[in-house]
C-alpha cells in the first residue's frame, strides 16, 4: 500500500482523544499527520506558558482552551480533517456519549484516578472498542523501557508502567513524545486491520 | 490453585479467592490499577465480590500519573 492509498483508507476512520495535554495533543498531530479523517477530542484546561515545554501548542495561545488552540493546530496540519471537540471535563456520565461511534479511543489523561474512571468506563459502557491507555511516562533517558502491552483485543498500555510524575519527576518533552508515537503508531496499526 | 498473572502462571494455596485477597496476599498495594479476569473489567467496587478461580487469566496493570 502506497503513502495515498494508506491516507485513503485512514480517512474514513474516527479516533477519540480523551486529554488534549502531553499525551493527546502529540497524539493527535500524529494521527492528522497519518490522514484519520476524524478525531473526538476531550479536555477542560486551558494552554498555559509552562505547556509549551512538551505539548503541541504555541506561543500566542497562553489563555486558549486546549481543545480550540489544537483544533485550530491541526487544521494547519491538514485542512481536511475533521475535528470534533469537547471542552469539559470528562466523568462516568458523558463518555460513552462522547466517545461513542469511535472506531478506536486513546486514553491520554493526566491524574491515575482519571485514568482508572475512563479505562473502566470504556470496557464497560463501550466494550468492543479498543482502547489504548498511556502509563508512566515521567522523566528521562531509559528509552527501551517504554513498550506498548497488548493486555487482550480491546487494551493496549503504553509507557513504562512505572515513572509516575512528580515534583522531582516531571514529564519531559521526548519521553513524552516517545508514548504519544507509540500510542499513535498502536491506533493506526489497529485502524490498518480494520475494513 | 493455578492462575495466569500478567501471562504468568502463578500458584496460590487457597481454591477460590476474590480479587481483594489476591491484592492482600501478594501485597499489590499500588493505589490505582486496571484488573481484568478472562477479558472482563472488574472495577474496584467488584474487588470484595468478584471470585477468581483455578485457570483463570488475570490482566492487572498499574496507572501512573502523567499525560
Amino acid at each position: 500500500m502506497n503513502l495515498s492509498e494508506i491516507g485513503s483508507h485512514l480517512k474514513k476512520f474516527r479516533v477519540g482523544i480523551a486529554g488534549a495535554g502531553g499525551l493527546g495533543s502529540n497524539c493527535a498531530a500524529l494521527l492528522a499527520r497519518s490522514g484519520v479523517g476524524t478525531l473526538v477530542i476531550a479536555d477542560y484546561d486551558i494552554v498555559e506558558k509552562s505547556n509549551l515545554s512538551r505539548q503541541f501548542y504555541f506561543t500566542g495561545q497562553e489563555g486558549m482552551k486546549k481543545t480550540e488552540a489544537l483544533k485550530e493546530n491541526l487544521g494547519r496540519i491538514s485542512p481536511e480533517i475533521n475535528v470534533i471537540i469537547h471542552s469539559l471535563k470528562l466523568d462516568r456520565t458523558n463518555i460513552s456519549q462522547i466517545f461513542g461511534g469511535c472506531d478506536v479511543i486513546v486514553e491520554a489523561l493526566d491524574s491515575s484516578e482519571m485514568k482508572e474512571m475512563f479505562i473502566e468506563t470504556v470496557q464497560i459502557t463501550l466494550k468492543e472498542v479498543p482502547l489504548v491507555a498511556g502509563s508512566g511516562i515521567a522523566g528521562w533517558g531509559n528509552n527501551d523501557i517504554l513498550k506498548t502491552r497488548k493486555i487482550d483485543e480491546t487494551l493496549y498500555v503504553c509507557g513504562d508502567e512505572t515513572s509516575e510524575v512528580t515534583d522531582d519527576l516531571p514529564p519531559l518533552a521526548p519521553r513524552v513524545a516517545i508514548v504519544a508515537g507509540k500510542q499513535a503508531n498502536t491506533v493506526v496499526d489497529l485502524l490498518m486491520k480494520m475494513k | 490453585m493455578k492462575i495466569l498473572l500478567n501471562n504468568r502462571e502463578e500458584e496460590f494455596e487457597a481454591d477460590s479467592m476474590t480479587v481483594s485477597s489476591m491484592l492482600e496476599i501478594r501485597k499489590f498495594t499500588f493505589r490505582m490499577r486496571i484488573i481484568k479476569i478472562n477479558g472482563e473489567l472488574i472495577p474496584r467496587e467488584k474487588y470484595g465480590s468478584t471470585v477468581i478461580h483455578d485457570g483463570d487469566k488475570v490482566q492487572m496493570l498499574y496507572l501512573m500519573s502523567g499525560g
